[in-house]
């Protein structure tokens, strides 16, 4: 089972809650994912509004309430806005987003860094959203994060997981658990996070936006419970050349002496 | 320092796409400024479906199935500028009234309790009447029961910006109305707003004081909206480049019966106004795009997902208008008269999800 800080997850699938039509088809494409992780944006929430259409559909004996900064420029609107809702009720867990450019959405490191430090001192339970870059994913480990959070492609894109290459290296170096998030477009795309070692993967808009978000949902559950079957059952390698049967073959001038 | 070329030089542009460039253009993975010209000339008025189906596919990526919702809340309507086609024209002899702060944050609570979470605070433009000190204490008065206040008001000087932005003002609107220098200095009579280069440079100025969102627009009836549509994309991507923190919007309000003897000089129909916003939505797919209750309700309901990310509701363009719904003096007559509850129930009948609220005052320290 999954586990971050002292939580541990069936799921390895977590669920966004933006772009949605309604808040009906958000509930029923969270029961469907069989997600136990559930991220809220703020900004699009009143926690003092006990009517705020999102948050009733949220229950939170059966999910983990993960609340993010999204729209946050800098390490000090994030801090900010996280201990507001932190006062409002929302918990100590938080998926730290430090977005500057409106366009790409992409992750400022340096302020990522610098509020994850403050924030840890603070008690949260920190998961940075980053760009998929080792070397940031180690400084934010060291920091105190509960997890990190590279991106497979920015966020919307539905490119999926084109940072594949730097996402195994922080893979490989990882104490704590990996989650790859925003730009997986597809089922296939969470299955090869899961099949690369991913610990778990966080998926929006491909859910939102689909035809059919409720089914596409029950997608993406497969696909990530089969790419974590694959992972430990241990991929074979990929070769372009077809291997011997016999893996001594050739090798027979080898003698046994 | 941002470079508009002349408008006679543009009109040339969006009138030289052929049907090949525009099919080539609409095949095209990314859009330049190039683009954008073929997709607004007059052979791509033929490509009209093709490019709503491409406007409605990339706005459905960006913003997903929801469309934002606010509310203006005219403070002021005295003005020292005389532009022939604004209801709120200093020689117009209407009602003039300037809400006293208690007023406006009545005004404005009445929308909050009709749902509203973000508002546009408007006034014409006479500082002596409404200057920052009113803009920054009105401000200070609704931050925390707003998610976010925007302005729609005179210049200011980036300073004056940094300290409404200080105050909890997120966002600024400042129109260009049009591109066309000739038409602009025909239109724009006497006052401030006579001087088009000044006027030109306060969307760059409001970024510069640190607003997370600028809006520009052209008032569409004042002249070749083809022009204008190449000119507004110019705009914004030279805005992009220079203020890449900031949230751009862009809206086309297309002028409406008001005070006065105006009649608009171009016609710009309701296939225009598409076309525009379709080719803006593919040239900028962030790009945020406001359709406002000038507009009709037929019209409004049948553009939802196509591209707009952002709806009025229930508008009065007349200070005071929402308290006493008898108050005369609007700046002009609103094409919709939907409550926000019918616009909301319009939207979900769509498919996309009404959001009243997508920000939050938290951002921003009190102190700060």
């Amino acid at each position: 089972m999954l586990k971050i800080a002292d939580r541990t997850f069936r799921s390895r699938l977590f669920l966004g809650t933006g772009k949605f039509s309604s808040a009906d088809t958000l509930k029923k494409a969270i029961q469907a994912s069989g997600s136990e992780m559930i991220t809220v944006a703020l900004r699009r929430v009143d926690l003092n509004d006990p009517a705020d259409d999102i948050m009733n559909v949220l229950d939170r004996e059966k999910y983990l309430f993960l609340p993010n900064t999204s729209g946050a420029r800098d390490a000090k609107e994030a801090v900010r806005l996280a201990k507001l809702a932190r006062a409002a009720g929302s918990g100590n867990w938080l998926k730290l987003e430090v977005t500057p450019d409106p366009r790409t959405l992409l992750p400022d490191p340096i302020e990522t860094l610098k509020a994850t430090e403050q924030l840890v001192k603070e008690g949260f339970i920190v998961l940075p959203y980053i760009n998929a870059d080792p070397i940031l994913a180690l400084r934010l480990q060291d920091a105190g994060a509960a997890a990190v959070m590279p991106l497979g492609a920015p966020i919307g894109t539905n490119l999926g997981l084109i940072t594949k290459f730097q996402v195994e290296i922080i893979i490989e170096q990882a104490r704590v658990p990996v989650v790859v998030d925003a730009g997986l477009g597809a089922p296939s795309h969470a299955a090869l996070a899961m099949e690369i070692g991913a610990d778990a993967v966080l998926v929006n808009t491909a859910i939102s936006v689909a035809g059919d978000p409720v089914k596409m949902a029950a997608a993406f559950a497969m696909a990530v419970e089969a790419g974590r079957a694959a992972y430990e059952a241990g991929l074979g390698r990929k070769s372009s050349e077809a291997s011997a049967s016999s893996p001594l073959s050739g090798l027979d001038f080898i003698k046994n002496v | 320092m941002f470079n508009l070329p002349a408008f006679k030089q543009l009109q040339e542009l969006v009138r030289a796409g052929t049907d090949e460039d525009v099919q080539r253009s609409l095949r095209a993975s990314h859009m330049g400024t190039a683009d954008l010209a073929v997709l607004l000339s007059p052979a791509a008025d033929n490509h009209l479906a093709a490019m709503a189906a491409r406007s409605a596919g990339a706005t459905l990526m960006r913003f997903g199935r929801t469309t934002q919702i606010y509310a203006p809340l005219y403070v002021s309507s005295f003005c020292t500028n005389r532009c022939s086609y604004c209801g709120f024209s200093a020689d117009n002899k209407i009602e003039r009234r300037r809400l006293s702060l208690e007023e406006a944050e009545a005004e404005a609570m009445l929308l909050h309790r009709r749902g509203f979470n973000h508002i546009l605070l408007v006034s014409g433009e006479a500082p002596a009447k409404l200057g920052v000190d009113y803009l920054e204490e009105l401000a200070l008065r609704l931050r925390q029961r707003f998610a976010s206040i925007s302005i729609e008001v005179q210049p200011l000087s980036s300073e004056e910006y940094a300290r409404l932005f200080a105050a909890g003002i997120t966002s600024v609107a400042i129109y260009q109305e049009t591109y066309d220098r000739e038409t602009y200095e025909k239109v724009h009579l006497s006052g401030q707003k006579c001087d088009f280069d000044f006027r030109l440079e306060i969307p760059a100025r409001a970024a510069a004081g640190g607003m997370r969102e600028v809006g520009i627009g052209a008032l569409l009836g004042l002249s070749d909206w083809r022009a204008e549509g190449l000119a507004l994309g110019l705009h914004l991507a030279w805005l992009r480049k220079n203020f890449w923190r900031t949230s751009l919007t862009v809206s086309f309000p297309r002028l409406r019966p008001a005070a006065g003897e105006f009649q608009p000089i171009f016609q710009v129909t309701e296939r225009d106004l598409s076309h525009l916003i379709f080719a803006l939505r593919l040239f900028d797919p962030d790009v945020g795009i406001v359709l406002s209750t000038r507009e009709e309700a037929r019209y409004r309901n049948g553009m939802i997902g196509l591209g707009p990310t952002r709806y009025s509701a229930g508008s009065c363009t007349a200070p005071g208008g929402y308290s006493n719904p008898e108050t005369s003096g609007e700046q002009f007559a609103v094409g919709d008269h939907r409550t926000i509850d019918e616009v909301c129930a319009a939207i979900r009948q769509k498919g996309f999800d009404p959001v009243r609220k997508d920000w939050d005052a938290g951002f921003q320290s009190l102190s700060s």
